[in-house]
């Protein structure tokens, strides 16, 4: 009897077949933007003994329906924000008890006491655009950011690394438990610095 | 003269495509794991607004979804033109929204149940009116941390 080897698949269909999954995950896949601003909701009871705030320590950001802005009773553009923001949270016009060592703002006595005191009061009308919402927000966050970048290099300038990318560290799962250990008392002594102290008022009724 | 002649001669070899099942099924591997199969399908426009000072979002199973933006054209002869809230697969109300928070937390296992997020996926025209309405009906239920899911990019991209 004749020995007949056993034919060779043919494996020229592979790729074609390999092509089509791949065109199928490609189609389906969605990279997820998983990534925005996080923020925490004031929680529902009431306060019964709301704190007295001094006027000098509220830095006060409007948005109309318009989608104009109106910061401390002054018309301002989106781009002048920042700054401006920085520039009352850095102010420390404080005196005695609420006196701030590290600010370097100008120290205007009409300005905020401290970091620890001020608080920016983010009030918007219901017809408000949603995306300059988040401008708006994206801006005020930015203002905390840049602050505590600075005094983060300035007190830990061994780690070479700025607040933003030490906290995107921490909170990511490959990061080691001790050096998550190293750097949780490093960012909690600069948000104790710069607290976030973002209040948001309930909206307005447009009348 | 002769030795150098041979060499010379002869086409070009055709390149071998060998290995090219094993370069796509590479690329195959690649979009297979790194798929994220989407658990809902939209029924709203869902231009997410641009933000830079982001922070990445939570574990997956740790994160709820809550849609909201203008019907898509396929919905808008039924739903209408207004803003709507997507939960899920279906179009709700604000009141719903509680009832949604509830029953995604109580699915989710004990230690995770106290670390959810809520993540905004809003249309970028919305107005704030209905993010506001939402956002009281998450005190409600004390779902308190949320994210504002936004795209990365600059500010200015939001006020055109």
């Amino acid at each position: 009897m004749a020995k007949r080897s056993a034919p060779e698949v043919n494996a020229g269909s592979m790729a074609d077949i390999a092509f089509l999954l791949l065109i199928f995950f490609l189609v389906t896949t969605t990279i997820e933007t998983d990534s925005g601003l996080n923020r925490k909701l004031p929680p529902m009871e009431d306060v019964v003994d709301p704190p007295v705030i001094k006027q000098r320590n509220i830095f006060t950001v409007v948005v109309n329906k318009n989608n104009d802005l109106l910061v401390e009773e002054e018309p301002m553009e989106i781009s002048e924000l920042r700054a401006a923001a920085v520039a009352f949270l850095d102010n420390g016009g404080g005196k005695g008890a609420d006196a701030c060592d590290f600010c370097q703002g100008a120290r205007d006595t009409s300005s905020s006491d401290n970091p620890d005191k001020a608080v920016i009061s983010l009030k918007n009308d219901r017809e408000t655009d949603y995306k300059v919402y988040i401008a708006v927000q994206n801006e005020l966050v930015a203002a905390y950011n840049d602050l505590r970048n600075r005094e983060f290099k300035r007190l830990y300038p061994s780690a070479g690394l700025s607040f933003v990318d030490a906290d995107s560290k921490y909170s990511d799962p490959r990061t080691s438990s001790s050096e998550k250990e190293a750097l949780k008392p490093k960012l909690d002594a600069i948000k104790k610095l710069f607290p976030q102290k973002l209040s948001e008022a309930e909206p307005s009724k447009t009348n | 003269m002769s030795k150098f002649k041979k060499k010379k001669g002869g086409e070009l070899p055709a390149i071998s495509t060998a290995s090219l099942p094993d370069i796509v099924f590479m690329l195959l591997f690649f979009f297979m794991v790194a798929t994220v199969m989407r658990d809902s399908t939209l029924m709203v426009a869902n231009t997410l607004p641009a933000a830079d000072q982001v922070q990445k979002l939570d574990k997956k199973d740790r994160v709820m979804y809550i849609y909201a933006g203008k019907p898509s054209d396929r919905y808008q002869e039924k739903f209408g033109t207004q803003a709507k809230i997507q939960l899920n697969d279906k179009f709700a109300t604000v009141q719903d929204v509680g009832a949604f928070v509830l029953a995604e937390r109580a699915s989710k296992r004990q230690e995770l149940q106290n670390v959810l997020t809520t993540a905004l996926k809003v249309d970028g025209e919305t107005n704030m009116g209905l993010i506001s309405d939402i956002k009281q009906e998450l005190r409600k239920v004390n779902a308190l941390k949320i994210n504002y899911t936004t795209r990365s990019g600059d500010y200015t991209q939001n006020l055109k």
